[in-house]
């Protein structure tokens, strides 16, 4: 997407309303993704206590080691601001080190998601066995696909900038990998929180 | 060009008379299903419902669409006539937003008045409660406190409250008998309800209204309603078990029935009463397609599709799929003796 | 550095660069030429879906017919609705709003011109892979709300395909919205207020801010079903605890906004179209443009009128009912202001005109119609029956159909540079509405008489009979006048009137370009003073009120139409200063990626990653591809 912009060589052009032209789109896409994850939400809620003969969320929810890998994932947002501020600041090598880091808890995370989702199988959950086990699947999962996406995103910047192909205003593209990252993280935190904390 | 507009005007108020002409002679047609000619409470209730609202809508149609054929050509283009400049009149755009509200708001307080009206379960020793289920493609319908199941044709007696429990089993439906009262959907996993009830005795024809399937539009119901005393007649009949087949092919058509044959595909697994009951027969005690007890009391079977007679059972029996499409019963590939058989059998369901 | 990289790049990445033939279209980013494969490939649609529908009406043209099996009823009618729907009506809007929306704002393309490619290749990629589902064993035949349990549990792969096309064609038309909102909002040309902007520009706006909230929601539903029906899931399966009605909720929830995404743009047009011919400014543009956004708005709230039978409770009904009945509000403002537009002016009856009155004659029946629906006892009745499918033809065909060849009458020559024939587009105008009316008319009377929708056939003895013929009458004469239009759209291919620029004396920027417009559009970006700037660039209003023309050299940019006609740019001009956008292959190759990823999930998961591969080449392409080739 950044190419568009690139092509005329030079700073952004003036908008009407001042604003980038791809942050506004990926604001607007975000506001889509709302919508997106609030029904796959809702179907959760829906369905929470449709457990059938299959486990219950007390019966298998591990909250401590959740949490940890909640507390991962936040963190990454922490590593995302220190990259952005790091090109801002012309320190294109430390903004490489911050993503990277900042894929490698994304990673961490979705680890933490695979191991979870093995745990739960052998348990007894699985994505057939229940609505509630259907709609958790689904919605973490969808959750996960997304940080996954966004890992691949942000090891791709990481490869651009080390080819030195990300033009000339670097910082363009790691503010737009940030935004939908910090998106990711904030829905997680509401995920977390209805899925995992409330009863 | 101006002749030819007014001509044109006229034209359009010819061909709404024409229109409004046929609409009124296409209610007075007969037409069974007929939501214009209420014949029971709740009908009659939507029915007023939709008298006050259509006037009111023919009112503004008239209104409105005189106002834009006016406009278009009274204002039309022509030598010497300049457009009038003006960009809104913020008075009259008031009026004109007040105005709908206020003929809203009007429609809207009787609306909500019946809606909860209707919603209302009826109460009192006379109500009678049926329970009823929509399957593809078959009514299935349970008098829980009188002890009798049937299909397909719901016997009512008139003057007297239905409380319809409508559950849901495999797909979408909706129970619908316009005369008698508004569409209920049937959902599975959720149980609604209906009230019912008929003024006078008759047939009254309904079909399924929510697309459910190959044989959705084959999926019709009748509610005979009856006078008090026919109704109980009917009933005590009802509650009576199959009489002992007579004659020697009818029996051998209880026994196919039942155990099927070596033959083919139909082995007892598949025989007729691992899908049908018939009280009074030992082992017909199938729950998935309609209970035959009484099949010869009801005027249609599969669904109001055919006339019950022994042609229509004959060539059903054949290939019922073909018959309806994507009917449940399967075609077993009955020889013409085992069909000689059951419909021996069939016929002594009264 | 840069440069380095750069050098690569041209070498693996080299821009397309054919001007003319297959390969500029395949690879244009142009949004005109985007807008006219839009407008080209729905007309298809639009003929397929009509066809589906003449058989259908043959079928129920006598009782009992006989013309098609009940199956082969059931995926026509499903694909008939979708097909108008995602592959005519809005696509067909998308087209006109690709070709207009920069001119009319004044920009020399959207904002993402390779990601309106995109949009337009997935979009015709996505209706093949919906099409394909015919030759490969049967289409989706559960409707096109397809609700729950049903939609799982139909055999073959009809509704699975239903599930995956309509997901592709979602990303098309999200894609779509994401780049119009960003271009009306960011790519406005200096002066050009929002309350100055055309209002197709601002219905374009509502309907793209609709489609961005809309579609994840039937996305997610999407997905379940897609789920269900492949990988064992319980979300719609009553047996295990599933709920159908969220199915329901979810789908309308939808489906309620998606109603306003297909007549929004119609509406928009109507509101350009009437103006221009009345010589009048649009009567309360801020009320107009007001409503368009509380329709958009209020639209969020009245889903569960869908479901007035579906039992969710007297209060439930009441609420949904008060909110439909509240919606009629502003759609009634609208029409008001629509006479009020027409009321004094100096009304040309030409083609485009005559539409866009139908349009507003048909809406009010459909609005009408509409209200009766809040009438939660009486829905009852109405709901699931032809009354049901009357409104909605009302106001889909009467309405947005009507609109959308307004729009085609009045916008054609600004496309294609010649008008067309007015003589046979009256023709046109008068069979379409004679045969919409005894098509679609007879529906309600069906309705009331008690034929359910969805019927393969009926009974006899039912009186049905008069009103089902008349219709199928009907239907073929709309036939009719489709073939009248095409008819005029190759007689004047070769041999129409020259358009020039402004045919019509109208309002907007769009007109003070020469038709077809050139490749960049503007030669200068205009500055923006008044709305409907062009017709202030031409008159000026005397004191009395009336409207006079400007002293040809009085106002800026007021050069006389006739003048401008054949003034292109000159390539001098175009070497200075105009940076367009370079053509790509990479929307295209991407697009490319999804259908086959849809076949992969359906038949074989290898192909699925063939899929998920190209799209990767695709996007890496995409980013790496260098900005345009060398001046």
């Amino acid at each position: 997407m950044s190419a568009t912009h690139a092509a005329h060589g030079g700073p952004e052009p003036h908008t009407s309303t001042g604003v980038d032209n791809v942050k506004m789109a990926m604001w607007t896409f975000l506001g889509s993704e709302c919508l997106f994850f609030g029904s796959l939400i809702s179907t959760y809620l829906l369905y929470h206590d449709k457990t059938g003969s299959g486990p219950t969320s007390a019966d298998v929810y591990d909250i401590p080691f959740t949490s940890i890998s909640s507390f991962v994932l936040l963190m990454s947002s922490l590593t995302m601001v220190l990259a952005l501020s790091s090109i801002q600041q012309g320190n294109p090598r430390a903004m490489r080190i911050w993503l990277t880091a900042t894929a490698f808890l994304g990673l961490t995370f979705v680890g933490g998601q695979i191991f979870e989702f093995t745990t739960f199988v052998e348990e007894g959950l699985t994505l057939q066995t229940s609505p509630f086990s259907s709609a958790f699947f689904v919605l973490t999962g969808f959750h996960g696909a997304h940080v996954t996406i966004g890992v691949l995103m942000l090891l791709g910047v990481v490869a651009m900038s080390s080819f030195g192909r990300l033009g000339p205003d670097s910082a363009r593209p790691v503010e737009m990998v940030g935004l939908y990252w910090h998106f990711v993280d904030v829905v997680w935190i509401v995920i977390f929180t209805v899925v995992y904390l409330i009863p | 060009m101006n002749l030819q507009t007014s001509r044109r005007g006229r034209a359009w108020v010819v061909a709404l008379a024409v229109a409004i002409g046929l609409l009124m002679a296409g209610c007075a047609s007969d037409a069974p299903q007929s939501v214009l000619e209420p014949a029971g409470e709740s009908a009659r209730k939507a029915d007023g419902l939709w008298n006050l609202t259509f006037s009111i809508a023919v009112a503004v149609f008239v209104f409105v669409q005189a106002a834009l054929i006016y406009s278009v050509i009274r204002y039309r283009a022509k030598p010497g006539r300049e457009a009038r400049q003006f960009e809104g009149n913020a008075r009259l755009e008031v009026i004109l937003t007040v105005i709908p509200a206020l003929i809203l708001a009007a429609i809207a307080v009787p609306t909500v008045g019946t809606i909860f009206d209707l919603a209302g379960e009826p109460k009192g020793d006379d109500v009678l409660q049926v329970n009823v289920q929509g399957r593809q493609y078959w009514w299935l319908y349970e008098y829980p406190d009188l002890d009798v199941v049937t299909a397909n044709e719901l016997h009512i007696p008139v003057g007297t409250p239905v409380n319809l429990t409508i559950e849901g089993y495999d797909v979408n439906h909706s129970f619908w008998v316009p005369r008698l009262a508004g569409t209920q959907d049937v959902v599975p996993g959720r149980v609604n309800r209906l009230t019912l009830e008929a003024d006078e005795p008759g047939t009254y024809r309904g079909q399924c209204k929510e697309f459910c399937g190959l044989s959705h539009a084959n999926m019709a119901l009748r509610v005979i309603a009856h006078e008090p005393a026919a109704f109980e007649t009917w009933i005590a009949e009802q509650q009576q078990p199959s009489a002992k087949p007579a004659g020697s092919l009818a029996a051998e058509g209880a026994k196919l029935f039942v155990n099927g044959s070596e033959d083919g595909q139909f082995a007892a697994g598949a025989a007729c009463a691992s899908c049908h009951a018939i009280e009074g027969l030992d082992g017909a005690l199938g729950v998935i397609g309609p209970n035959l007890t009484h099949l010869q009391s009801r005027k249609t079977f599969a669904a109001g599709l055919f006339k019950t007679n022994e042609a229509n059972l004959r060539a059903w029996l054949a290939d019922p799929p073909a018959r309806k499409p994507g009917s449940q019963m399967p075609d077993v590939g009955l020889t013409g003796g085992q069909i000689d058989a059951l419909v021996a059998y069939l016929e002594t369901l009264k | 550095m840069a440069t380095a990289a750069a050098g690569t790049d041209r070498r693996y990445f080299a821009r397309p660069t054919a001007k003319t033939g297959w390969w500029a279209w395949m690879t244009t980013v142009d949004h005109k030429k985007i807008g006219i494969l839009y407008g080209l490939t729905s007309f298809v649609f639009f003929i397929i879906g009509g066809i589906q529908a003449l058989i259908m009406r043959s079928q129920l043209a006598t009782p009992d017919g006989e013309v098609v099996s009940a199956a082969m009823y059931n995926q026509l009618f499903t694909m008939h609705g979708l097909t108008m729907i995602f592959l005519v009506v809005m696509p067909m809007g998308t087209a006109l709003i690709n070709f207009l929306l920069p001119l009319m704002i004044g920009a020399r393309d959207v904002a993402f011109p390779r990601l309106n490619a995109f949009s337009y290749w997935v979009f015709l990629l996505g209706g093949l892979f919906l099409y394909s589902s015919f030759i490969l064993g049967g289409a989706a035949d559960g409707g096109w709300f397809g609700y729950a349990p049903l939609n799982r549990e139909l055999p073959g792969n009809g509704m699975t395909y239903y599930s995956l096309g309509l997901q592709i064609l979602g990303i098309a038309s999200l894609a779509g919205a994401v780049n119009f909102i960003v271009t009306i909002l960011n790519m406005r040309a200096p002066g050009m207020t929002f309350m100055r902007m055309p209002v197709f520009v601002w219905m374009t706006l509502v309907v793209s801010f609709l489609l961005l909230f809309a579609l994840p929601v039937i996305g997610v539903a999407l997905w379940e079903l897609m789920f269900d029906r492949l990988f064992g899931t319980s979300f719609f399966d009553p047996g295990a605890g599933g709920d159908p009605l969220l199915w329901q909720h979810l789908f309308w929830l939808f489906g309620h906004p998606e109603v306003y995404i297909m007549i929004l743009p119609a509406m928009g047009i109507v509101s350009e179209v009437l103006p221009a011919f009345a010589r009048k400014p649009l009567f309360g543009y801020p009320a107009i443009v007001f409503a368009g956004a509380a329709i958009a708005f209020m639209g969020w709230g009245v889903w569960a009128h869908h479901m007035f039978a579906a039992g969710l409770g007297p209060v439930a009904n009441s609420a949904f009912a008060l909110s439909t009945m509240l919606i009629a509000v502003p759609t009634g403002v609208k029409i008001f202001n629509w006479i009020g537009t027409i009321w004094g002016g100096a009304v040309r009856l030409t083609t485009a005109f005559l539409f866009s009155a139908g349009f507003v004659s048909m809406f009010i029946i459909g609005g009408l119609s509409g209200v009766t629906h809040a009438i939660v006892p009486h829905d009852a009745q109405q709901t699931d029956t032809y009354y049901v499918v009357g409104h909605l033809h009302y106001v889909l065909f009467g309405g947005s159909i009507f609109g959308l060849f307004s729009g085609l009458y009045y916008w054609w020559p600004k496309i294609f540079g010649r008008l067309l024939n007015e003589r046979i587009g009256k023709l046109h105008f008068w069979l379409m509405l004679i045969g919409f009316n005894l098509t679609f008319g007879p529906f309600h009377v069906l309705g009331l008489l008690g034929m359910p929708r969805r019927v393969y056939r009926y009974s006899p003895g039912l009186g049905f009979d008069l009103w089902n013929m008349m219709s199928t009458v009907g239907a073929f004469t709309i036939a009719l006048s489709i073939v009248v239009f095409l008819v005029n759209a190759v007689l004047t291919a070769r041999r129409g009137e020259q358009a020039g620029a402004d045919p019509w004396d109208a309002r907007t920027i769009e007109w003070m370009i020469p038709s077809p417009p050139p490749e960049h559009n503007f030669d200068e970006v205009p500055v923006i003073r008044h709305r409907d700037d062009w017709w202030y660039r031409k008159y000026i209003t005397d004191p009395k009120g009336t409207p006079a023309p400007v002293i040809a050299g009085g106002a800026d940019a007021s050069i006389p139409a006739d003048e401008r006609d054949n003034a292109t740019a000159s390539e001098d001009e175009q070497a200075h200063g105009i940076h367009l956008p370079s053509p790509s292959y990479y929307p295209l190759v991407t697009a490319v990626g999804l259908p086959i990823a849809g076949y992969g999930v359906i038949y074989q998961p290898l192909l699925l990653a063939v899929g998920f591969l190209i799209v990767l080449v695709g996007a890496f392409g995409w980013v790496l591809e260098p900005p345009a080739e060398p001046a």
